[in-house]
């Protein structure tokens, strides 16, 4: 413990208009769970890609086992047993197990005996994995075993993890920790990035709180709370969104044995979905990314066409009708990836105001399109949601993340939907502009809108749902009141633990 | 060491520029090539960019402006619309030959009639009909089974250039030509030429369409939902579909387009400055138009001036192999070039470059 | 008709599959990485003039298949730095490269039109080129055609026995990946650009110095294109690109052979069959089935830009 494994030292690194890194310092002993724990945005990745190689400092040095430590790419960072778990994976999804893991060492042995060794290790770690399969059949879960593996078998010194139970259901995150604690018992440190303070509590020795790039303290995350720490990572006191109560009204959208095939490779299909939504109700949906979140989305913006009965709204069969005639009837969506489906990047705030607001905002008169009016209704919206931006004639792509968010959700917002679908809100977006966005689908709900949130961060959905369900493989377990749920029940209804057998019965 | 940093949106002033700054690169480069050809690289230039303007021969050669420029902008616009989509119709070329084939055999089928006021509207709708078809098998390919438009759409081309070879020398044929391959003379053929509109302008049905054309793209693009489905898509195609652009219906549409404005440019070349279906017909100008489009910046008045200048090369072109004895490859080379430019410089609208110590990350 | 002979024709099939089967094999190395280089075309007929006046410069065959190669590899780096260090659009590069390698190509050609190709040593295969029919149609041909099949088995090899060959697979399947584990995308891809370029090089110089053999304008006369259609019917497997190769290149020959019996179809309807069938191939191989479940590339085409 006492021991230094990786020594960090005034690490700077700046891009064009913003510092990502600022003289950050801290270490990490041998064998210590190290927590790294800060907003998007506050320079996590920049760092964490540093020390595997991936980013060169501006400037700062770092040692590593008492000798300098200056990879320039992250097969030297592998060589001096640093190894990484992407958040995004970087897995190949057409290639298979055995292949994928042969591509992130250094020296691989012959696929024969590299099959044996996944096999030894996955079992040794209670992992279980099958070298021959492909990448893309596998759960996100399954996914990152392979990722883990990979490192695993290179005998790291240093394990970096970015961000690795946002896929993983309450009882994954379980085996998660069980096989943590166990490299940490054999000497390995591990370095740990997240946002979710209860993990890193039950899990962690040391955390480092980053903010705006910079290092703004240490603490023993067993002796601190974690709303302290919420603290000291967002700057300020958080607001928790509040709502009126009011009583769930008529029905307005149905779906009724709703089963489609993924429209994209690797997809999941919809299994007989049912479930109806009350005028002011807010559902939440949940589910670990991968389980036909994007699918239902499709399915109900309509973009993917089903049999007219499978969506109803407000009694009216509309499977089989197109996205405008449903916004016209007043069933709006906002999906989960803003930029590039929500929004056009390259396209200005005007031209994405204009891509969902013409029928219900009368932004176009026989096939001709009103800039005037599609500027004023991207105004409209920048003003009400805050969204910051030096104007509507800005390309979507120049916004944050969150601002943009603002401006999708706010887009929808202010057309009155009926009901509301929207995947993933506050995926990637800051706490602040998270809190707005939550308070806005509440006052919307609050004024009679149903609003569904499809949502992989389940206290967000605990936060602000009236009911809950999730999705397991394209299957949608029946809603249940969201008060009073335990992570335990939660945890069930998401399909507990997917182990190999489960995983494959469900691809089958 | 240079890097390259994305802009936080693409640069508006970038996108005007690249154009003009491709064309003085083209002509720097192209007048070291004509040095190693062992010709006077200023005069050769001036020949191919000043001298069909305001030589002494301009007065035939100004008018040969438009004759040429025309079809180029009909078909470039028409492209220019899939382009923008990203959809990838680049058999031009054998829309506009099969347009050519079938409006001249509707035109041929009244022969001797004088029913101007019939038979010429006939043709030049058979023309846009023609080249439509054409563009609309890889379309319907494409959707029905998601074959790729690019391989079918070329594949056409050699098609249609045999189905032009069998016409000049079978069906169409001339019965008068004494056996000579080719049809009979559309454009000295009353009913069915497409004349010179103005005297001396060079201006005829074909450029009156093209000028139409440029109009109504422009309009499209800018005030229209269909220009905006066409745009959204080829910015981004989920966003679009979440839009509710029908995808499928966007691809007939836009290689319906296409290829009746290449089979119009078809009919009005064969009619007027062509005169007769021949095997030579098919001249380049559908792959021409592929340059006219980028060089034009798939923009409905850029590729009005894009056609220009390129009709400008090729009468340019042809004057310097008359006085110059230049390769009329030279030219084709120039024109490939010009495009190789505009795609390197592109990359400026979109990035920053930066230079130095700086760059090493 | 009775005057074709099956022997010959299949004999002839093999030396008409073999520049679009080089020129193919490259451009399979090239999609596999991730890139969509249309610029086949004209690579192939610059390579076929490149090669030829080497030929006939040097007196050699041999000089002029290096020199095409050279010539092929040189004009691909040319999409290579464009589309991979400049990041312009690869389906516009691929089409200026085209465009400008038949322009180059004809200036290059204007004086060796009309002028005999060098010749080339047959390597008849001791003992195996005497095999009654056999012989005749497998061990009577040129080197070439010997070095197109090991070409097929090396690629194979590459891709599916060696850690580069995954690499390549990798980069081309998820280049963001490929990255994040370190891999240089973007030199991987401009040596995959290089290989196809040298590749269709030499397909192109096969058709100037051996099959025609002589010089003439447009000589490629859509070659490449079908090389690329072969490479989508092949679903990126070498081994399947083989058969297609194979396919066209019999199609080719036995109108080739029709036209010479003087069959009763018109000229112009036998020579439009092999892009017919071109595309009726690619309809029945792409009908039902999206572009993942063929086997294409995930990131085939999409430009790469390391971000931070």
């Amino acid at each position: 413990m006492s021991e230094v494994l990786l020594s960090l030292k005034g690490l700077t690194k700046a891009y064009p208009g913003v510092v990502a890194n600022e003289d950050v310092s801290f270490d990490i002993g041998a064998g210590e769970v190290h927590a790294l724990l800060g907003e998007n945005g506050a320079g996590k990745s920049t760092l964490v890609k540093t020390i595997y190689g991936l980013v060169r400092p501006d400037s700062g040095s770092m040692t590593l086992a008492g000798a300098p430590y200056e990879p320039t790419e992250p097969s030297q960072a592998r060589a001096r047993g640093v190894a990484m778990v992407f958040q995004h994976f970087s897995l190949f999804d057409a290639l298979n197990v055995a292949d994928n893991i042969a591509l992130g060492m250094e020296k691989p042995p012959p696929m024969g005996e590299l099959a044996q060794r996944i096999r030894d290790v996955s079992e040794a770690y209670g992992l279980p994995l099958n070298p021959s399969r492909t990448v893309g059949d596998l759960s996100a879960g399954e996914r990152q075993r392979v990722e883990i593996i990979r490192c695993l078998l290179q005998d790291p010194k240093l394990l970096i993890m970015d961000e690795p139970t946002s896929v993983l259901t309450p009882q994954e995150v379980e085996i998660l920790f069980h096989t943590l604690r166990k490299l940490r018992e054999e000497g390995t440190s591990i370095l740990y990035i997240s946002h979710k303070l209860e993990e890193i509590r039950a899990l962690c020795e040391t955390a480092t709180i980053l903010r705006l790039g910079k290092v703004v303290a240490t603490c023993d995350p067993r002796e601190t709370s974690a709303r302290q720490m919420a603290e000291l990572m967002v700057g300020s006191v958080l607001h928790v969104p509040e709502r009126a109560a009011a009583p769930p009204g008529e029905v307005v959208l149905e779906l009724a044995g709703l089963s489609a095939p993924s429209p994209r490779a690797f997809g999941t299909a919809l299994k007989d979905v049912s479930l109806q939504v009350r005028k002011g109700e807010v559902l939440g949906i949940g589910g670990v990314a991968g389980n036909g979140q994007d699918e239902l989305l499709l399915a109900l913006s309509g973009e993917m066409r089903t049999k007219p009965q499978m969506v109803q709204l407000k009694g009216q069969p509309v499977g089989h009708r197109p996205p405008d005639a449903r916004r016209a009837l007043g069933l709006l969506a906002a999906p989960e990836e803003r930029n590039g489906h929500a929004s056009a990047p390259d396209m200005t705030l005007t031209e994405n105001a204009a891509l969902t607001a013409r029928v219900r905002k009368k932004l176009s008169r026989n096939g001709f399109i009103s800039w005037r009016r599609s500027k004023g209704y991207a105004e409209e919206v920048i003003k009400d949601f805050d969204v910051r931006t030096p104007g509507p004639g800005n390309a979507a792509r120049s916004l944050s993340g969150g601002n943009l968010q603002k401006f999708v959700i706010g887009r929808e917002i202010l057309q009155a939907p009926e009901v509301l679908v929207v995947n993933q809100p506050t995926w990637g977006v800051d706490a602040s502009a998270a809190a707005s966005i939550r308070q806005a689908l509440l006052d919307l709900a609050a004024k009679g809108a149903a609003v569904i949130v499809v949502s992989q961060d389940l206290d967000e959905l605990m936060e602000i749902s009236d009911r809950f369900a999730a999705l397991n493989a394209g299957v949608l377990t029946a809603p249940r009141p969201a008060k009073g749920l335990t992570m335990e029940q939660i945890g069930l209804m998401l399909g507990g633990a997917h182990d190999m057998h489960e995983a494959e019965a469900d691809h089958a | 060491m240079m890097r390259l940093e994305r802009r936080p949106q693409p640069s508006e002033a970038w996108s005007w520029a690249t154009p003009i700054l491709a064309v003085v690169l083209t002509m720097i480069v192209g007048g070291i090539l004509f040095v190693f050809l062992g010709k006077d690289p200023i005069l050769a230039i001036r020949t191919i960019f000043w001298d069909p303007l305001f030589g002494s021969f301009a007065s035939y050669t100004r008018p040969q402006l438009l004759v040429k420029a025309g079809p180029l902008i009909l078909i470039a616009i028409g492209l220019s619309l899939g382009f923008r989509a990203g959809i990838w119709n680049i058999g031009a070329e054998g829309q506009y030959i099969m347009g050519a084939v079938t409006g001249a055999a509707v035109g041929l089928a009244f022969y001797p009639s004088e029913a101007r006021w019939l038979v010429f509207p006939l043709m030049i709708v058979a023309g846009a009909i023609g080249g439509a078809f054409w563009a609309w098998i890889p379309g319907i390919l494409k959707v029905r089974f998601g074959t790729n438009e690019i391989l079918v759409s070329l594949m056409l081309v050699y098609v249609a250039e045999n189905i032009l070879a069998y016409a000049a020398l079978g069906p169409l044929k001339n019965p008068e030509g004494m056996g000579f391959p080719g049809s009979r003379n559309l454009a000295r053929w009353d009913t069915t030429a497409n004349p010179e509109l103005i005297a001396g302008t060079g201006m005829h049905w074909g450029v009156a369409f093209a000028f139409i054309a440029v109009i109504a793209a422009y309009v499209l693009l800018s005030r229209h939902t269909l220009g905006f489905a066409i745009r959204v898509t080829g910015a981004s195609p989920r966003a679009a579909a979440f839009s509710g652009v029908d995808p499928k219906r966007l691809v007939i549409l836009a290689m319906l387009i296409s290829g009746a404005l290449a089979g119009l440019a078809g009919i009005f070349e064969v009619t007027g400055p062509a005169g007769q279906i021949s095997i030579d017909f098919g001249v380049g100008y559908g792959f021409t138009a592929i340059i006219v489009a980028f060089l034009g910046r798939l923009h409905p008045i850029g590729i009005l001036l894009a056609g220009l200048l390129l009709a400008l090369t090729y009468i340019g072109g042809e004057m310097a192999q008359l006085q110059l004895g230049l390769p009329a490859a030279a030219i084709q080379l120039f024109q490939g070039m010009l495009l190789f430019f505009l795609l390197a410089l592109d990359v400026l609208t979109n990035f920053r470059p930066r230079f130095g110590a700086d760059a090493a990350a | 008709m009775g005057d074709i002979n099956p022997i010959l024709l299949l004999a002839s099939l093999m030396v008409a599959s073999t520049p679009i089967l080089f020129a193919a094999l490259g451009e399979l190395i090239v999609e596999r990485a991730g890139v969509l280089n249309l610029g086949v075309e004209g690579m192939m007929i610059t390579g076929a003039v490149v090669g030829f006046a080497a030929g006939v410069g040097f007196g050699s065959a041999t000089m002029g298949f290096i020199a095409a190669a050279l010539a092929g590899a040189a004009l691909s780096l040319i999409f290579g730095v464009l589309t991979q260090y400049l990041l312009s659009n690869q389906v516009a590069t691929g089409l200026a490269l085209t465009l400008f390698g038949l322009g180059l190509a004809s200036l290059i050609g204007q004086s060796y039109v009309g002028i005999r190709a060098p010749a080339t040593v047959r390597l008849d295969i001791p003992l195996l080129s005497d095999l009654p029919v056999l012989g005749r149609i497998l061990f009577r041909h040129d080197f070439l055609v010997y070095l197109g099949l090991g070409m097929v088995a090396a690629v194979w090899y590459f891709l599916n026995r060696t850690r580069a060959g995954l690499i390549l697979k990798a980069v081309g399947e998820n280049h963001e990946a490929a990255h994040a584990l370190g891999y240089k995308v973007v030199r991987i891809r401009l040596a995959a650009i290089a290989f196809g370029g040298a590749m269709a090089g030499l397909g192109g110089a096969y058709l100037s110095i051996i099959r025609v053999p002589q010089w003439t304008e447009g000589l490629t006369a859509g070659a490449g294109w079908i090389a690329l259609a072969i490479v989508v019917f092949a679903s990126w497997r070498p081994i399947r690109l083989l058969v297609g190769a194979y396919l066209f290149g019999g199609i080719t020959v036995l109108q080739l052979n029709l036209q010479a019996a003087g069959a009763r179809v018109p000229v112009e309807i036998l020579s439009m069959s092999p892009y017919l069938v071109t595309i009726i191939v690619l309809v029945i191989l792409s009908a039902g089935r999206g572009g993942a479940a063929l086997g294409a590339p995930g990131s085939l085409g999409r430009s790469f830009h390391a971000s931070r």
